[in-house]
């Protein structure tokens, strides 16, 4: 039997987020949880380590965390299923347990949508965001040429995470046009602090309407081939860094029964006090759907204090919630992905990762159950998380329902399913 | 967070800076940091950087842990799976 530990409020997250839904809910003395599955709080954008150089608003928030003794921080730790209405089974390196809660606060983020392309699973291409991140936790990459590919202001972000690190960035290819681009970019003195992006189109190797078509190599990445506007170009390179914007995690969410939306990617629903369709369920971040670090802090915030019943503090933010949120649709307008995107993979290009499926072998499925039963796409370690969201976005398939356990488990852990009337699961 | 670290990868002793990600001491190691081979035999290294495609999955100290969301702690020992 795990240990079973209790709490009133529940977090998972500890990206933007969730700090702000702890800091808010903190002064009620209620007793807080914070389980996060990075080696330390900051989520995806305050990520920390030896190549990252964390922004004040960043320490100032996890100083905050700190600070209050009811606020109970566990990180390396992830949601393996739900083994009671009430309740999340948990595991970090060292063991598995159960934590009830009163109230459960979903900050689980996003990922990056990555979509195959001929060469995507050669050593040396890597996600964009996921090549900042990497960066930040210590990766070289002094002296080494870097493509950046993709779409969305991350590509940006990546760039200069690379440059500061000693890298040469040979191109950043964005597929949106420079109408597109620039547009946003002229919308941007609208909100503070984001004035700054808009050098993105000065950027002397900065390229719109541009689009990957091939990484190659042998055993590495040794060149890319990209189309310019239609022309294509190969350029000599190390690394390629390709991210095609963000995907709401949902996972969890839907393992409790939250509702999804309906258009787009599939995010959580809430209303105006970040509660989901579940009465004792709140979302708050990028699972609501991608908006960017300033929106979550501010949903956090409303979650937090909702959740600990202050809803007059939490009126005072939905202002600044309101103003992020027109930001995040200019974002989704401005960087929204072309058709041809889709016609990236060859027909040898493998789509699932895992399981090593060709996009061939999935031209002639009906759906993903399909795919999954004939042809084991989505049937690996990753579970669907990233052929799931390719397929969704290929071939317009409903991504797969998920199912315990949400990450790969010990099994020693999977025995906390049995609960105490052990009829569970 | 200055000083180094030492860790064992498939025997050999690398050396990092504190506080690095086990996927980064793959790279410090050789190649692009390969992590394992897939199921047709294809050398993938850490792919999504955020412990989410499970490429980077190797064994340290016996548990089987994903590379890019472990911090690289003194004598580790770190098995790829080739």
């Amino acid at each position: 039997m795990t240990a079973l530990e209790h709490c009133d409020v529940l977090i998972v997250g500890a990206g933007p987020a969730g700090m702000a839904a702890a800091v808010a809910a903190a002064p009620s003395g209620a007793s807080i949880v914070v389980i996060d599955d990075n080696p330390v709080p900051g989520g995806q954008i305050w990520r920390d380590g030896p190549g990252a150089s964390l922004p004040a608003a960043a320490r100032k928030w996890r100083d905050a965390l700190e600070r209050h003794a009811n606020i109970r921080v566990c990180s390396g730790t992830r949601v393996i299923a739900v083994p009671a209405r009430n309740a999340l089974l948990l595991e970090d390196a060292e063991r598995g347990w159960r934590v009830q809660w009163k109230k459960l606060i979903l900050c689980t983020g996003a990922r990056e949508l990555l979509l195959p392309f001929p060469g995507w699973t050669l050593p040396g291409v890597t996600g964009a965001g996921g090549l900042q991140a990497l960066i930040k936790a210590g990766l070289p990459v002094e002296g080494e040429r870097i493509v950046i590919a993709g779409s969305g202001p991350l590509l940006l972000a990546a760039a200069a995470t690379a440059r500061a690190a000693g890298a040469k960035v040979a191109r950043i290819a964005e597929q949106a046009s420079f109408a597109a681009v620039a547009g946003f970019a002229a919308n941007l003195w609208r909100w503070p602090g984001k004035a700054a992006q808009s050098v993105m189109l000065a950027d002397p190797q900065y390229r719109t309407s541009s689009r990957i078509a091939s990484a190659r190599g042998s055993t590495q990445v040794e060149s890319v081939r990209l189309l310019q506007g239609g022309r294509e170009v190969e350029i000599a390179c190390d690394r390629v860094a390709c991210g095609f914007g963000l995907t709401p995690n949902t996972q969890l969410g839907r393992l409790l029964g939250c509702t999804l939306t309906a258009e787009g990617a599939p995010a959580l629903v809430v209303d105006a006090r970040q509660l989901t369709s579940l009465s004792d369920v709140y979302a708050a971040g990028e699972c609501t759907g991608f908006g960017g670090s300033e929106r979550a802090l501010a949903q956090g915030t409303i979650a937090g204090y909702t959740a600990v019943g202050n809803e007059r503090a939490a009126k005072q933010h939905e202002a600044e919630r309101a103003r992020w949120s027109a930001f995040a649709a200019q974002l989704h307008r401005s960087f929204a992905l072309a058709p041809e995107i889709r016609q990236m993979p060859q027909p040898d290009t493998l789509v699932c990762r895992c399981e090593d499926v060709p996009f061939s072998a999935l031209a002639d499925c009906t759906g993903w159950t399909d795919a999954k039963l004939h042809r084991r796409c989505g049937m690996g370690a990753c579970q669907g998380r990233v052929c799931g969201d390719a397929a969704q976005f290929l071939f317009g398939w409903t991504p797969p329902a998920p199912r315990p356990p949400l990450s790969p488990v010990r099994i020693a852990t999977l025995a906390g399913l049995v609960s105490e009337d052990g009829d569970r699961q | 967070m200055t000083g180094h670290t030492l860790l064992h990868i498939d025997g050999n002793l690398v050396r990092v800076k504190t506080g690095s990600s086990v996927a980064a001491a793959l790279r410090v190691a050789g190649g692009m940091g390969a992590a394992r081979t897939s199921v047709t035999g294809q050398s993938r290294a850490p792919f999504c950087g955020m412990g989410v495609c499970q490429e980077c999955r190797v064994l340290i100290d016996g548990r089987r842990r994903l590379a890019c969301q472990t911090v690289c702690g003194e004598g580790m020992r770190v098995e790829t799976s080739e």
